[in-house]
């Protein structure tokens, strides 16, 4: 319930960030250079104005944070659908075509599984940037995280929806269905995917918080969002280059908007899978 | 493999014993970026060409008091204005054994004025090399020209047959893309033989023990790791991994100096840096309207809208100069009555722009490296943040200098971030012939945005020939009065040379912050 209520704060905090935060950090006019490296207000040397401290260019970092968590979410958000758009249509086609399509879908997704996802991120990540040499533009940076992380999460889903393709492929309202002669691909997505959601949502739910670690992963290791449009990782990159020199706050506010995030987010994840799961509801 | 290490472990167990059980003495260093080739010819990056000084040998050489004194060459002399002649040195052997003769200095010299060759503008007044004899090599120069040494001190020699046995011939270029077994292999005379280059990763050099020159270093190894990170590389020399980082971060400066055991030295540099405009007809971040920067009004704009002090401040930490021209002080060319920024004024900038006709500003790139200089990227984001505040629409991108070099030199970018330590001559004809000069021929090798004023051609040629020093310097000094009163640059300022180490490590520090370990004792 208390990590529903913290995932639900944040993403409305940083959703709403154009106006809650106090000043907008992408909008290079809005800070001073002469204001860099302001202590939070409580410490020694703060200031007012800027309640976590500024950054090494005299951002304000609560309203970096803000505005990073919402980039943040949105690649994370992003990969997931399209992760799961493509695992649950594969899914759906080997669990119930079966044989050939089958084996091929799934020897895919073995292979890509046997990636590491930092690296296969990484992969993309960089041969995005040496084939579409715009791929480094801010514009269309989102886009390139998004397929990177969606390339190796979408095994996940098919490989579930597989399984619980195929279980339901052989029940009798199924069997109803074909006998009646509707099309394969109407089975498909209006008779047995309805049955196979729940396990999905779970995944998408856990899934999120994976996808927003890895995009900054990704951001920390300078193939992810540029400095000039942060995202939670960005943030941390650059604050790490400060923290042999006293300047911690810079580093950890970002790094503790991640923590709670993350935390938030899978806490909610298990708790839909015990919601979903009817065994573990007996017991209980 | 493991078969092939052990053997070489072995063998290399036997070389010690041999030659007196000498205690192994391995410096680890690490910068901020690697190098950008092995191909000495195929670059004009000084870091490339400090690390290349390690394993190839120019022909004249800089000192520790950075005076040139003779390495490859003996002697020399001038035959006719426009013909020197060299004596080389005897008994010289290349890393592979072959020995040393005119022979390689003629190949060297033909393969880096090659048209292909990236670095052809180092040598801009030379037209050929000649043959005498084995060990006689004469120059054929355009005119008269005097510095010619000073060129020739950033110019390695490469062996003839060897580039010839590996097809390596025809010379590199980052520029272009063009790589050759060059590229990742060296075989130089130098004090150090390459074991190992990965490119951003690791490059190992070994002492070369045949080496025409008594060292004036007791190292026997050199590992260069290149960690971009500037935490990092702190967290890397505080824990002991390695021993030495050049440039040290600034803000860091304080945290290593109070570290026991390790120090930090700092020098100011020759290096100044600047931003380079784009002088053609469009700017690449506005295509298909005229270029705003082709207005004086708005190239001082944009110099008047740069606060330089708060950059120096705090970006820089008080450790910069600020600067109004393109040269250091100690450099041939410099005046002091130059060296003065536009002052910081933001209504004045507003003003110039309007009265150019761009009362709301314009849109333009900026381009910069973000592991090239010191806090060039903090450089970089604070000055966009600067001119949106003047108006201007600024699209800012930072990468390494690997992807940043190469967009630079093809002309890609409209405001770009550039230092200049006027290496390796260390005279201002070096700012002139590189970056003021139209781009024609060995000329202009680092002008790629289309600046051609042909007061500095002028000035350029003229100089290049006047052997009389006064006549020389004014003539650079009036070259650089032109850039400024034009604001074809915009100089922000002259960095520290900033290195930290272990106190056991004594090893000189260089205004032009070549780390030159062959001057280096590890205690």
């Amino acid at each position: 319930m208390m990590a529903g209520v913290v995932a639900i704060l944040l993403i409305l905090a940083s959703v709403s960030a154009p106006l809650i935060a106090p000043s907008n950090p992408l909008d290079l006019a809005s800070f001073n250079l002469a204001d860099s490296e302001i202590p939070p207000v409580w410490a020694e040397g703060g200031d007012k104005r800027f309640l976590l401290g500024t950054d090494n260019q005299g951002r304000d970092m609560l309203s970096a944070i803000l505005y990073g968590a919402r980039v943040s979410i949105l690649i994370g958000g992003g990969a997931v659908l399209l992760a799961a758009l493509i695992g649950v249509c594969l899914g759906l086609l080997a669990g119930y075509l079966g044989g050939r399509t089958d084996a091929v879908i799934m020897r895919i997704g073995d292979i890509i599984l046997s990636f590491p996802t930092i690296l296969l991120a990484l992969l993309v990540a960089g041969m995005a940037r040496a084939v579409f040499p715009e791929a480094g533009n801010p514009r269309y940076v989102p886009f390139v995280l998004i397929s990177a992380i969606a390339i190796h999460d979408w095994v996940q889903y098919a490989r579930t929806v597989r399984a619980a393709a195929m279980v339901e492929g052989a029940k009798d309202y199924v069997k109803a269905a074909r006998v009646i002669g509707l099309p394969p691909l109407r089975i498909m997505f209006r008779h047995i995917l309805p049955n196979v959601m729940s396990p999905v949502l779970v995944i998408a739910t856990i899934n999120l918080a994976g996808a927003v670690l890895t995009e900054a992963t990704l951001s920390f290791l300078g193939v992810g969002m540029p400095p000039t449009y942060p995202s939670l990782g960005t943030l941390i990159r650059i604050g790490n280059e400060f923290v042999f020199s006293g300047i911690w706050w810079i580093a950890l506010f970002p790094a503790l908007a991640l923590v709670i995030l993350v935390l938030a987010v899978n806490v909610i994840g298990d708790w839909l899978r015990d919601r979903f799961n009817p065994k573990l509801r007996v017991r209980q | 493999m493991a078969m092939v290490r052990m053997m070489g472990l072995a063998v290399a167990g036997l070389l010690a014993i041999a030659a007196g059980a000498a205690e192994a003495k391995t410096l680890r260093w690490s910068s901020q970026g690697d190098i950008a080739t092995m191909d000495p010819y195929a670059h004009t990056e000084s870091f490339t060409s400090n690390m290349h000084h390690h394993i190839y040998d120019p022909l004249v050489r800089r000192n520790r008091d950075l005076q040139i004194e003779p390495a490859l060459a003996t002697s020399w002399r001038i035959v006719e204005p426009n013909r020197w002649r060299f004596t080389l040195r005897q008994g010289v052997k290349f890393h592979n054994g072959n020995p040393f003769t005119a022979d390689d200095v003629v190949a060297s010299i033909t393969r880096l004025i090659h048209p292909g060759a990236r670095a052809r503008g180092n040598l801009s007044n030379v037209t050929a090399a000649e043959k005498v004899d084995d060990f006689t090599v004469d120059f054929v120069l355009t005119g008269p020209y005097p510095l010619l040494l000073n060129d020739l001190s950033g110019i390695f020699i490469m062996n003839k047959a060897w580039l010839e046995a590996n097809n390596a011939v025809i010379p590199g270029n980052t520029t272009t893309g063009v790589t050759t077994f060059a590229s990742t292999n060296a075989n130089g005379t130098g004090p150090f033989v390459l074991e190992t280059y990965q490119p951003d990763n690791r490059t190992i050099m070994n002492v070369n023990p045949n080496w025409w020159d008594k060292p004036a270093h007791n190292l026997t190894r050199i590992e260069f790791r290149p960690i971009r990170s500037d935490a990092t590389r702190v967290a890397a020399l505080l824990s002991g991994e390695i021993d030495m980082m050049a440039p040290a971060p600034l803000q860091d400066l304080v945290r290593i100096g109070a570290a026991d055991g390790f120090k930090v030295i700092e020098e100011p540099s020759l290096r100044l840096i600047f931003l380079g405009l784009n002088h053609r007809a469009e700017l690449q971040g506005d295509p298909g309207k005229p270029n705003p920067m082709k207005d004086k009004r708005v190239r001082q704009a944009l110099w008047h809208a740069v606060d330089l002090d708060t950059i120096q401040r705090r970006v820089m930490r008080g450790k910069s100069r600020t600067v109004g021209t393109m040269v250091a002080p100690p450099i041939p060319g410099y005046s002091a009555d130059l060296d003065k920024p536009l002052a910081f004024n933001v209504d004045q900038a507003k003003k110039l722009l309007a009265d150019a006709g761009y009362p709301n500003g314009f849109k333009t790139k900026l381009d910069c490296s973000n592991d090239r200089y010191i806090a060039d990227e903090q450089t970089c984001v604070a000055i966009a943040a600067m001119w949106t505040r003047a108006g201007i629409q600024v699209d800012l991108k930072t990468q390494s200098r690997t992807t940043y070099f190469p967009l630079v030199d093809k002309g890609e970018s409209d405001v770009y971030i550039l230092g200049w330590a006027t290496l390796p001559p260390m005279d201002g004809y070096s700012v002139a012939s590189a970056l003021l000069h139209s781009k024609t021929g060995s000329l202009g090798g680092n002008n790629p945005n289309g600046l051609s004023d042909s007061r500095l051609d002028d000035l350029t040629r003229r100089s290049a020939v006047e052997l009389d020093e006064p006549k020389r310097r004014a003539m650079l000094t009036e070259a650089l009065k032109i850039v400024r009163d034009e604001a074809y640059f915009i100089p922000l300022h002259q960095q520290p040379v900033a290195w930290a180490m272990k106190k056991t490590i004594e090893v000189p520090v260089f205004a032009d912050e070549y780390v030159r370990l062959w001057f280096a004792q590890v205690n």
